[in-house]
């Protein structure tokens, strides 16, 4: 800072007070998570050095046996077939819960509620459907679905749906107010006003988050596969349980890429929609 | 013929601040209205009790014969219809080309289907190009509205209006947020408007020179109350100083 600014600071001995508060903020932070650490260590029985020394021999390990080989590429075909049928059913999944999420958030907006009542349900079933992650949701739905698709499906829909109902609210509140109020000073009524002002003015943060949940379900319902012995989650857990690690690593490397494909993909289309 | 009564109309935000107080006043049919008070008196929610934006907590108001603060929802749809409205901030859906925005202000004539899906008439449609080409839009009428100015956009603001065929014209800060030129543009459309259509315009303005050059009769408001309503001509340096609860040489106007 240039000297003519600091004469300008009336009390100096207020700024070098707040800097020594800081500096004690910052220690004490530093010292609290360096209790938590080895708080957690002690009781897990932990070992840092022994943890860090064995990523050499983890690398070796790699490098011998996830390499794909020939018996992998043979099994290129039908690895494509279920990762397909994977990214398929994800996207299936997020459209419909985004479809759904749309016009459950209309209710539970400031601007287009209905009632304030129904407005904090809706808010309320939100957050429940959004904070049990979809691996807990399979789990439960295991219960009722047995090992199958629609166990997948369902455990990604809740999910997604009490995400994409919060982001929808949110979204909808910031970006519609204005021309809502317009709308309505016209006399245009609830679904004129919804389908006229909101639907085209939210569209692109909508169909960006929609893009953003699609890259996000990929990902996950590989994970989901595994409970539900569907996709490309089971195939992955089949060739790893049977210790055909070049097949398996051949799965994760094709998810690699296809994640890389819709992200790159999605970020086209958002730049072409925004 | 007094279009618009207001009959002690109170309004309270959350039981406590009082943004209306026994406000009582009537507009005849082709008045040119301006509200000037200081920001927060009141004259926001003002206009928004007339076509129930807001809801008044009490008193009384009429419309065209239209009791506004009973109407039930049907009755509140047919009174917006013939009131049109205009923004500071243009409220327009920005993503829609002008030419939609404009016959938006037909929502208020059609059945929830058609209008929803966007179905309007040929009529409806020449007469939304007469109205651009009217306020020299004609040119812009497929553009997207955030391709506009802030001038260009608030005239899609008063097309839109016009679209309606209201019987009086609300404008909350019209020029609140635009250069003194396109700020001209705007009033003249509107004092043409009020001139040669015959609709009732009310004002909320901030600039107090433009509300007294422009408009037939001034209302001055201050923390809810109407301190001050009759013409510009009898409205002394000392009454604005008191709409603004100003010294003299505290305003801007006061800077010669």
């Amino acid at each position: 800072m240039s000297g003519e600014h600091m004469d300008k600071v009336p009390k100096p001995q207020d700024q070098t007070s707040v800097f020594v508060r800081r500096r004690r903020t910052f220690t004490l932070i530093f010292l609290g998570v360096m209790a938590v650490f080895s708080i957690s260590s002690a009781v897990t029985n932990y070992d840092v050095i022994g943890g860090f020394e064995s990523i050499p021999a983890a690398i070796t390990w790699i490098a011998k046996n996830l390499i794909p080989d020939e018996k992998a590429l043979s099994r290129l075909p039908n690895i494509i077939k279920k990762l397909t049928e994977t990214a398929l059913l994800s996207v299936a999944v997020t459209v419909c819960a985004g479809i759904c999420a749309f016009f459950f958030s209309l209710l539970g907006t400031r601007i287009t509620k209905i009632n304030p009542w129904i407005a904090r349900t809706v808010r309320i079933a939100a957050a429940f459907f959004r904070n049990v992650p979809d691996v807990v949701w399979a789990m439960l739905l295991l219960f009722s679905f047995g090992q199958n698709i629609l166990t997948g499906f369902f455990a990604l829909f809740f999910a997604t749906f009490g995400m994409l109902t919060r982001t929808f609210i949110e979204t909808i509140d910031e970006v519609c107010e204005a021309c809502v109020e317009a709308l309505y000073a016209t006399g245009a009524t609830y679904l004129q006003t919804v389908f006229r002002g909101i639907v085209p003015h939210s569209m692109p943060e909508i169909v960006s988050w929609v893009l953003y949940m699609i890259e996000t379900n990929i990902r996950n319902s590989t994970l989901i596969g595994v409970l539900t012995a569907t996709g490309i989650g089971a195939m992955f857990d089949l060739y790893y349980k049977r210790m055909d690690y070049g097949s398996a690593s051949m799965v994760v490397i094709s998810i690699v890429i296809l994640v890389i494909a819709i992200e790159i993909i999605s970020n086209q289309i958002r730049k072409v929609i925004m | 013929m007094s279009i618009l009564t207001f009959k002690n109309v109170s309004k309270t935000y959350d039981k406590m601040t009082h943004a209306l107080a026994d406000v009582s006043f009537s507009v005849d049919e082709g008045e040119f209205v301006s509200v000037i008070g200081p920001s927060g008196s009141g004259k926001s929610t003002l206009l928004r009790c007339v076509n129930r934006l807001v809801d008044a907590t009490r008193g009384e108001i009429f419309f065209d014969g239209h009791d506004i603060i009973r109407a039930g929802k049907k009755e509140i749809r047919q009174i917006r219809k013939k009131i049109g409205m205009i923004f500071q901030h243009y409220n327009l859906v920005d993503r829609l080309s002008v030419i939609e925005n404009v016959l938006h202000g037909r929502l208020g004539h059609k059945s929830t289907i058609s209008g929803a899906m966007g179905f309007y008439s040929e009529r409806e449609k020449e007469s939304a190009f007469q109205i651009l080409s009217k306020l020299g839009l004609t040119e812009q009428a497929y553009k997207r509205c955030d391709e506009l100015s802030g001038g260009q956009k608030q005239r899609v603001g008063i097309a839109r209006s016009l679209m309606q065929a209201p019987r009086l014209i609300l404008c909350d800060e019209p020029i609140a947020s635009l250069d003194p030129s396109s700020s001209k543009v705007i009033m003249d459309h509107l004092s043409l408007i009020n001139k040669n259509m015959k609709i009732t315009c009310i004002f909320n303005l901030h600039q107090v020179d433009v509300a007294m050059k422009y408009s037939m009769r001034i209302i001055g408001i201050t923390s809810g109350r109407i301190v001050y309503d009759g013409p510009p001509d009898r409205l002394a340096e000392s009454k604005i100083h008191e709409i603004y609860q100003s010294n003299e040489g505290e305003l801007i106007t006061d800077v010669r």
